[in-house]
């Protein structure tokens, strides 16, 4: 049998930052990632947990102050029923749509997704193209983190230990188009082995684009933005000789590494197809 | 250890086990459904799949902390409702007849996240039903018996 480490069930938030405040404890919400530390085949067992569940706080997706914002405990399920995702974020409802299965869209949550900061978690590009912010709490009050500079390190992340994310920030822009794309081995139950989110903003098909974010994930130890590939597009319409260029920055600037997933040159050349591909759909050649 | 009360197959039940007993273990071990099979224990096979409040879970990554309160559905419940009239559930039924089944390990779970596709109002469209059962992993049948069998039920072909 498994573990099972002692488990604080906080109906209210205050209550979960006092109990965070008395000492480290390890967050579960859907349990996705969680669950499968408890077997001690992964690493060390968690030892002592925080259940998310009753948490009314951290759930509810709404339109406030010109942002979308999504409660930490929104699962992969109501992101991909939301017509207001649907309507403001069809990249993430996308990218939500490919993670694992049905049994593990209703129980994962796009908080967990951030928190676990895997370098293949689905929803990170889409988020770092999305401008998003990532809204954190605890005893010491609450503050709001840009997701571009969240993950510090390999499956690190900005949050103190005393500290719960709360909510996901969305800003809405007008004529913002996002683009997602995954690839693994197959369409379900599949880790990336690239995954990435491409965002700008165009008044008509042939107009220059501008505030252009390139995001990925599985090409390096976090979830990162591409400066090069970015600085490529920006300004630029979506011509051949745009997409050209751009593929070429991005995979000169990219140094994924080989391992059980992919290998490092196949990353790299399937990264730049894809955002050539992007670019040639939105310039409709 | 808390008391943690629940539906199960439409029984209430009291169990007292630590809250991040699984799911699971605890149908299998505390309550004796042995329905319910474990296959990888991570999430990836599907083997366990249970509803929970009518959605399709994996029973190996729910702890029983988050089980309080709600409605659990194993494949034992499955035909609850149909055993007055002396068969089986319509997908069960429609398993058998179309050959969908044969080492029988995923088959519970096959059942259980084709029942929440069916009660979502999933039709017989293959590559939605494809999408559906998605997360469980069959290493016999190839998938293309079960696929028709829940197809069948979709499409009324099975009484």
């Amino acid at each position: 049998m498994p573990a099972e480490p002692p488990i604080e069930v906080p109906v209210r938030l205050s209550e979960a930052y006092s109990l965070l405040a008395g000492g480290p404890l390890v967050p579960i919400a859907g349990g996705t990632d969680i669950m499968v530390r408890i077997t001690g085949e992964l690493g060390p067992v968690p030892e002592r947990m925080l259940d998310l569940s009753r948490l009314d706080e951290l759930e509810g997706i709404s339109l406030e102050d010109g942002s979308l914002a999504l409660g930490a405990r929104t699962t992969y399920t109501e992101l991909r029923r939301s017509t207001l995702c649907r309507e403001h974020a069809p990249a993430l409802v996308e990218a939500a749509a490919t993670i694992g299965a049905a049994q593990i869209q209703n129980r994962g949550t796009l908080g967990g997704n951030i928190a676990n900061a895997s370098p293949a978690g689905d929803t990170l590009p889409v988020l770092l193209a999305m401008d998003a912010d990532i809204e954190v709490g605890g005893h010491r009050g609450e503050r709001r983190v840009p997701a571009a500079g969240f993950f510090p390190g390999y499956r690190q992340t900005a949050l103190a230990p005393d500290e719960l994310i709360l909510r996901i920030r969305i800003p809405l822009a007008a004529g913002r188009v996002t683009r997602f794309r995954k690839v693994g081995t197959r369409r379900a139950q599949a880790i990336s082995k690239v995954v990435m989110a491409v965002s700008w903003r165009a008044h008509g098909p042939s107009a220059g684009w501008s505030d252009v974010r390139v995001a990925l994930g599985s090409v390096a130890a976090t979830p990162i933005r591409a400066a090069a590939a970015e600085a490529a597009l920006e300004g630029a319409r979506p011509s051949p000789e745009t997409a050209d260029a751009a593929a070429e920055a991005l995979a000169d600037e990219l140094t994924p590494i080989d391992d059980v997933r992919s290998t490092g040159d196949y990353r790299r050349m399937v990264a730049a197809r894809i955002l050539h591909r992007i670019v040639r759909d939105a310039g409709g050649w | 250890m808390t008391a943690i009360r629940f539906l199960v197959n439409g029984s209430p039940v009291e169990v007292d086990v630590p809250g991040m007993r699984r799911l699971l273990d605890v149908l299998r071990e505390d309550l004796g459904l042995t329905g319910t099979k474990e296959g990888c224990g991570e999430g990836e096979c599907g083997a366990c799949s249970v509803l929970l409040d009518g959605q399709v879970v994996d029973s190996c990554l729910v702890p029983m902390s988050q089980v309080d309160g709600r409605i659990v559905r194993t494949v034992e419940g499955l035909a609850l409702a149909a055993r007055e009239r002396g068969t089986l559930d319509t997908l069960q039924e429609a398993f058998l007849e179309l050959g969908a089944a044969q080492c029988g390990i995923c088959t519970p779970g096959m059942l259980m996240a084709a029942r929440a596709y069916l009660d979502a109002g999933g039709g017989p469209d293959h590559d939605a039903i494809r999408e559906g059962i998605a997360g469980n992993l069959c290493r016999c049948t190839g998938y293309q018996k079960i696929v028709e069998a829940i197809a069948a039920v979709a499409a009324g072909d099975v009484a």
